[in-house]
């Protein structure tokens, strides 16, 4: 199983093994990691699943779609690594993976 | 030591009210009863993704097994409470034992509205509400060629859509004139008409179901009041739900279409709180009362109703917000827009991404978004930031409606 590491907002790190074909939101729901709320359950419409994914990895996670870059928009605070963890299916090739969550409960 | 705090209905307001209450700080003893056999689980899948197989179960609970030990919540699943006694501060089990709270939070949510006309006792008639419907749904419809559904709603009409998916013949019927007519407008209505006529389901509006009989083939016969009939495999209704406010009302709680509570969640009992589908709230955003079905509704109301258990005065005065999925379209809506004296259409709704603009006295109501989330994300920004935005403005494309909502 692909590993992936969560760090909560208080910096705490999270080593989880996430199953090939869920969400790395689900993944983290998965594992108690604070702060990845998800509301809505994954159908990209409350924006409180929302991450930093590290530096390292945005080339490999990508960009996000029309849809989520709208929803995005009701993110606390958006930057360059902004993505919805509801929106990212973990694969193989994001074992490692490296994730900040961010403040999704105000 | 103090007496416990007791949340009663393990959906997602209570579910909520848990999370809420341990994220504050309390660190006292905490009870949530369900008075379904599993784990807490989300209900919108179940009419949508799920039903169409596309989920497995596991991936519909709220919480891993392990959170309700790692956070000190003593949950009893299939086991419903019968009875409160506010004299005492005692609730009474499905068992008949009895239990102390210090507070208590209701959230009973609702339950399906059932069929009353003749044949309606028969088998082959389904409802979805809890994760056993919809189980048993999707495996009755494995087998079946047809299907009927009574009630054009959100409910009804996703399972159209999951039921065309799976290559079944569907027919609804909807004893209003247009679909979804509660919620949206008739531009909405119309454009979801020609959605479901196009994946070819049989739409019937404005006529009601008088009877359903089994027919000597063994199918059912739906006979409507417009003197038409469908023969169908099995029937599935999706008309409304009713509160379960029975509880709170032979306490002496008052009750009103749900339990009626002020803007911070709390009854007309200063130890019980209510929060998500079986309340009739006060929404200070909204400044009107009235009761809700959907998430948003339940998250944000749990979480004033559990600050309010703590002695925190938190008001619950966020912009409601729904979702529902219907083949490959996202409906969203913000605000509550039922009394509206204007609206625009923005976008293009014959290529089916726009959104509805409501306005009354020319201050913004709410959007209904059709593959529009930018819309949607806007208004709710909009709303929320309380800004201003003239109809004139909303319905031109060349206008970013999120830049005004920022700024």
């Amino acid at each position: 199983m692909p590993k992936i590491t969560y760090i909560d907002i208080q910096g705490e790190k999270h080593e989880c093994d996430v199953a090939v074909g869920v969400s790395v939101m689900e993944g983290a729901i998965q594992n108690g990691i604070d702060g990845i709320l998800a509301i809505c359950g994954g159908s990209c419409a409350c924006s409180t699943c929302h991450s930093y994914i590290d530096e390292d990895w945005m080339d490999k996670v990508g960009a996000p779609d029309d849809i989520e870059d709208s929803t995005l928009e009701l993110a606390l605070e958006r930057k360059p690594g902004s993505r919805l963890t509801c929106q990212i299916e973990v694969t193989d090739a994001l074992d490692g993976l490296v994730v900040h969550v961010a403040q999704n409960d105000g | 030591m103090s007496a416990p705090f007791v949340v009663v209905g393990a959906g997602q307001a209570g579910m909520q009210v848990c999370d809420t209450l341990r994220k504050s700080g309390y660190e006292g003893d905490l009870i949530l009863f369900g008075d379904e056999s599993g784990l807490p689980y989300q209900r919108p899948p179940l009419s949508k993704a799920y039903l169409g197989g596309e989920l497995d179960a596991s991936r519909l609970l709220f919480r891993p097994a392990d959170y309700f030990a790692k956070h000190n919540i003593d949950i009893r699943t299939a086991q419903a409470v019968v009875a409160i006694d506010r004299s005492t501060s005692t609730i009474t089990l499905d068992n008949g034992d009895s239990l102390a709270y210090d507070k208590l939070a209701l959230t009973t949510g609702t339950r399906v509205r059932q069929l009353n006309c003749p044949g309606s006792d028969l088998d082959d008639i389904y409802y979805v509400r809890s994760l056993d419907d919809s189980n048993q749904l999707a495996a009755r419809l494995e087998s079946a060629a047809s299907v009927t559904i009574i009630g054009g709603g959100f409910i009804g009409l996703e399972v159209a859509s999951q039921a065309r998916k799976l290559g079944k013949q569907v027919t609804v019927i909807e004893a209003q004139s247009r679909l979804m007519e509660r919620a949206v407008s008739e531009t909405v209505s119309a454009f979801y008409l020609q959605l479901h006529q196009r994946n070819e389901v049989d739409v019937r509006l404005g006529t009601g179901v008088k009877a359903i009989e089994r027919d000597d083939g063994g199918s059912l016969c739906i006979r409507l009041s417009d003197g038409g009939e469908v023969i169908s495999d099995l029937v599935v209704a999706g008309i409304g739900v009713v509160t379960n406010s029975e509880i709170a009302e032979a306490a002496g709680l008052e009750c009103d279409n749900g339990i009626v509570v002020d803007e911070f969640a709390c009854t007309s009992d200063p130890a019980i709180v209510s929060a998500g589908d079986c309340t009739m709230h006060f929404n200070g955003f909204l400044q009107q009362r009235i009761r809700l079905e959907s998430v948003q509704n339940a998250v944000d109301q749990a979480k004033t109703a559990a600050q309010s258990m703590l002695g925190q005065r938190t008001p619950y005065v966020q912009v409601p917000w729904f979702w529902s999925d219907q083949y490959d379209v996202k409906l969203q809506m913000a605000g509550i827009t039922s009394d509206h004296d204007e609206h625009v259409v923005r976008g293009d709704t014959a290529a089916g991404t726009f959104s509805i603009f409501y306005f009354r006295d020319g201050k913004l109501l709410g959007a209904d978004s059709v593959n529009s989330p930018a819309d949607h994300m806007a208004c709710r920004r909009l709303l929320s930031g309380g800004k201003e935005l003239d109809p004139r403005s909303a319905a031109d494309t060349t206008i970013n409606l999120m830049q005004l909502a920022k700024g």
